[in-house]
């Protein structure tokens, strides 16, 4: 079996990444559930973070490596205020979906 | 080997991911999303990547999804939604179309390089065979190009912390901001001048019952 | 510094005189305000006179002397001063209308003696000479336009004096309505020039005009003609002067006589090098409209019974005859008329009022007669100003009148005919004027009782007045016994107390202008051209566009002699009727309605006119505003529409946003590959 297989290439991670950020898009756009969108959402640096370390082994560079750190960083600080909100607002009114915050209506 | 461990791994990342917006459950999506994770860092790891995986494995499988999860099991938001309509007209078609371009543009424009992706090095310090570990040569680089990042991350990470009490702590009624109402009636269950501390506690007696 | 750069002292001081009257007029009072007001112009007066002398001292080729005092409006590359051009034009106006202007506030002490608004009326008098001066002195169009502008205002403030009466106030109103229009034209003729030069300042526009266009030069002449028919009241827009009357006297007499009405002749003659560069109809037009309203209101003048409206119709003629001149380029006679208009009309119009004060207030003269006896010093200065309008030598007006004559002659025998004719009408109605006012029976008594006044109606007095001349004391010694019917006339005016002279306020000026009135014809005799004052000083300004005519002597005295034949006909005629009484005046209605010009006016007006401005108004609000509203609305509409995307929906937006990136995405992908 091995045999067969080729030789992992660099851009099949990329394709990789491609794929998964495109089901995490996919998902924040059709999912109503706000923890589940904002889960949607965590995949999409986490392939963002899979391209640049591919990139980072391509180039032979520690810059990409470097900016998963501060994407790591920042994904935390994001989920922490995220969640914040989240529970501030479903505290009041736990079934709320995204479609109910509407008030934004022009 | 190295051929084995990446298609494993993908066919984690990608069932993960596809459990994630494919589950009716929040619960269900948040352990898919462990799932991808774990693949990821798995990929990190076949990379060479190994400081990042375990970055990736305590930050983010550890910590973050486990946060998840506490707001799941804190608010009871723990309801099945129902997937099989979506009252926006358009959007899942839409949502289709996005999808299939988002994947498609980069693959394309892979292709069309002939499956050769280089981008610029930005000369930094080479990674893949130095001598030192790759956590060395990220900590260098951390600490010396992108010290001020590193600093302006850091005050992130406390404004956000900071938010997050101020969100998370019982606000006065956004009424009583607005309006001088006299002394609030004392009902009981109702807590409008008990000061905001922190949520576990005030989350139990606080049943979603409590808006009056 | 030389004498000359004493020029801004000449608008400065009447300037200084209406602020200190506008801060300490009420408290100066009756009759320091006027006094104060006097000083300032007199003061301004002398100044002319030293600058005057100063020019003189000048080679002739050196005189024009500009005084800048500071840069105005510096826009750019282009920049407006506001300095002075004393220049032999501008002094010769600035000495007439500063002189007559101190005795005009001289009189009017006396004549506004017991008003209310004593000072506010000096002030507004200093105003205006201030303007007046900055008009002529100014070394640009846009400062004569400041001038322009600040006459018109002054002359509404001073028309309507008496505000609180509606139709004096209305007067007010028509002037200025009426000079508006006129001031379009300037502002055209501004903005041409501006346009084809890149300066309005009067070196520039005038040495360059000849490289102007013909249809520039056309345009701006024209336009500048359109101005000037506004002030100085020809047709079409002479309706507001007759009305102007309601304001007092000595406004009519400074305002509507001596000073503002010139103004056009003076922007005229100013922009004599640019009418030379217009296309040759223009200057007959001006001619004849100026011929055609002299005569159209000498008609008027003839059936008019209020003594202010004569001499208002009397101006308008006058100054008819002024354009004529200028339109035969003939700029000599018409400054010399002016000159000379000035003093002799100045002197009717205070005449006028020292006859209105010692009547009472009456302005009638159906309801005068026979006032020599009771004031013999405006009887007599009337008569001499009488004289000199009539045309009757040795007395100014005959010689300015004559001038113009012959260059009309000279131009076009049709004018000249019409000149004469209207001549012959401005002498007859004259007449008419002295003879009912000064001459014949008193159609008025006293009231029994006030003192020493009793049977003066019975009384056949005349005395043999020795400062009359030969015609006066002629129609003088025929007069029938008439006045003893006076009483029981049935119309006859009843006063509560007797006509009295004037105090010496007023009839010091009267004199003074009688005497210059008399003598102002030397400045420009005939005889030889070493005579010709007027025209030596004023050539540096004029040069080739003066006209220069080639008359037979022969000529010239026989078209003299014919003038001043038309002028004693007319006097004749006047005699014969309104003193003989051979045959009953013929004042027929329609000419003391002034041809039912005004009404025609308000009838246009109301009717079409009214039709045509509802037609712009209607294509204002459909085509202009809705246009304008047409833009809004679609903005709104498409505001509208766009609203739909604004669903409140997050998730909609977030679809936007991924739609937004996929695209860019794409961009960049592309443009990085290809």
């Amino acid at each position: 079996m091995a045999a067969v297989l080729a030789a992992v290439e660099p851009s099949w991670y990329l394709v990789l990444g491609a794929a998964l950020f495109a089901i995490g898009a996919v998902g924040l756009l059709i999912r109503r559930n706000p923890l589940v969108m904002f889960m949607c959402i965590e995949l999409m640096p986490n392939a963002v973070t899979l391209t640049f370390v591919t990139f980072s082994r391509m180039l032979d560079d520690v810059a990409g490596q470097t900016m998963v750190v501060f994407v790591f960083v920042v994904a935390a600080a994001e989920v922490v205020v995220g969640l914040g909100i989240i529970v501030a607002i479903m505290r009041r009114r736990p079934d709320a979906t995204a479609d109910d915050l509407a008030l934004l209506k022009g | 080997m190295e051929t084995f461990v990446f298609l494993v791994a993908a066919a984690v990342c990608l069932s993960g991911a596809v459990g994630v917006v494919a589950s009716r459950s929040p619960v269900h999506s948040a352990l898919s999303l462990v799932g991808t994770l774990f693949g990821i860092a798995v990929l990190f790891v076949a990379q060479e990547a190994n400081f990042l995986a375990a970055v990736q494995v305590i930050v983010y499988a550890g910590a973050i999804v486990v946060l998840f999860l506490f707001v799941i099991m804190l608010l009871g938001v723990d309801r099945v939604e129902d997937l099989r309509v979506d009252p926006l007209v358009g959007q899942r078609a839409a949502a289709a179309v996005v999808g299939v371009a988002v994947f498609a543009l980069p693959v394309v424009a892979l292709a069309s390089v002939g499956w050769d992706a280089t981008g610029a090095a930005s000369n930094l310090a080479g990674i893949v065979d130095a001598d030192v570990p790759d956590i060395e040569v990220i900590g260098r680089s951390l600490f010396t190009r992108y010290v001020f990042a590193l600093e302006i991350t850091s005050i992130l990470l406390a404004i956000a912390v900071v938010g997050a009490v101020m969100l998370a702590r019982r606000s006065p009624r956004p009424a009583d901001m607005l309006v001088d109402l006299p002394e609030p009636v004392r009902t009981p269950g109702s807590d409008a001048d008990v000061p905001a501390v922190d949520g576990p506690q005030d989350a139990t007696a606080g049943a979603p019952g409590e808006e009056a | 510094m030389e004498t000359l750069d004493l020029v801004w002292l000449v608008p400065a001081l009447p300037l200084a005189g209406f602020l200190t009257l506008v801060l300490l007029g009420r408290r100066l009072g009756e009759p320091a305000a006027g006094w104060l007001a006097t000083a300032a112009v007199g003061g301004s007066f002398l100044a002319t006179v030293v600058v005057f002398f100063g020019l003189l001292d000048r080679p002739e080729e050196d005189r024009a002397f500009t005084q800048t005092l500071f840069e105005w409006i510096p826009i750019g590359g282009w920049e407006v001063d506001v300095g002075f051009l004393a220049d032999p034009l501008s002094i010769a106006m600035c000495l007439f209308v500063t002189g007559v202007g101190t005795l005009i506030h001289l009189y009017s002490i006396g004549y506004m003696h017991g008003d209310r608004d004593f000072s506010k009326f000096f002030l507004y008098l200093n105003l205006f000479v201030f303007s007046m001066v900055v008009l002529v002195l100014g070394e640009n169009l846009l400062l004569t336009f400041l001038g322009w502008e600040g006459v018109g205002a002054c002359s509404y403030f001073l028309i309507s004096f008496w505000f609180t009466d509606p139709e004096k106030a209305s007067a007010g109103k028509k002037a200025f309505v009426t000079n508006r229009i006129g001031d379009w034209g300037f502002m055209v003729a501004m903005f041409a020039c501006f346009a084809a030069l890149g300066s309005i300042s009067y070196d520039e526009i005038l040495g360059g005009a000849g490289s102007l266009s013909g249809t520039t030069a056309t345009l701006v002449a024209a336009c500048l003609f359109v101005g000037a028919i506004g002030k100085s009241a020809q047709f079409p827009l002479y309706v507001w002067l007759p009305d102007a009357m309601a304001g007092p006297t000595p406004v009519s007499a400074l305002i509507h006589a001596a000073t503002m009405v010139t103004s056009g002749i003076y922007l005229l003659t100013r922009a004599n090098p640019i009418i030379a560069e217009a296309d040759s109809w223009i200057q007959p037009t001006i001619a004849w409209v100026g011929a055609g309203t002299a005569l159209f209101a000498a008609t008027i003048a003839v059936s008019q019974r209020d003594i202010k409206k004569v001499l208002a119709y009397s101006t308008v003629s006058q100054l008819g005859y002024m354009f004529l001149a200028v339109g035969v380029g003939a700029y000599v006679p018409a400054v010399f008329h002016m000159i000379t208009h000035a003093f002799f009309k100045a002197l009717l119009f205070l005449g006028s009022g020292s006859v209105i004060h010692g009547m009472h207030e009456e302005q009638d003269m159906t309801r005068m007669g026979g006032l020599r006896k009771y004031m013999p010093v405006t009887a007599a200065t009337f008569i001499i100003g009488w004289l000199a309008i009539a045309g009757v030598p040795p007395f100014s007006g005959f010689f300015s009148k004559d001038e113009i004559l012959l260059y009309a002659w000279a131009e076009n025998p049709a004018l000249w005919a019409v000149g004469l004719v209207t001549a012959l009408l401005t002498a007859f109605y004259m007449s008419r004027q002295v003879f009912l006012v000064f001459f014949g029976e008193e159609r008025f008594t006293v009231e029994a009782g006030t003192p020493g006044h009793g049977d003066h109606a019975e009384v056949e007095a005349h005395d043999a007045d020795t400062a009359l001349d030969t015609e006066g004391a002629e129609a003088e010694a025929l007069e029938e016994a008439d006045t003893a019917h006076a009483p029981q006339h049935d119309d006859v005016h009843v006063l509560h107390a007797a006509p009295h002279e004037s105090p010496w306020t007023m009839t010091l000026p009267l004199v003074a202008l009688a005497g210059l009135a008399i003598v102002g014809g030397a400045i420009q005799l005939p005889f030889t051209s070493d005579l010709h004052f007027l025209a030596d000083w004023l050539h540096p300004v004029l040069g080739e566009n003066e006209v220069h005519i080639d008359v037979a002597t022969g000529t010239k005295v026989g078209l003299a002699v014919v003038a001043v034949l038309a002028g004693l006909v007319g006097i004749a005629v006047a005699y014969a009727i309104y003193l003989r009484k051979v045959r009953q005046p013929v004042e027929p209605q329609i000419l003391a309605e002034g041809w039912r010009y005004d009404q025609a006016i308000s009838a246009f007006m109301g009717g079409p006119g009214r039709a045509g401005f509802e037609g712009i108004a209607a294509f204002d609000r459909t085509v202009v505003d809705g246009a304008v509203n047409g833009v809004a609305a679609t903005v709104r509409r498409s505001g509208s529409g766009l609203r739909g995307l604004q669903s409140g929906f997050v998730r909609n937006y977030a679809l936007g946003i991924a739609v937004g990136s996929v695209l860019l995405l794409a961009y960049f992908l592309v443009q990085v590959t290809y």
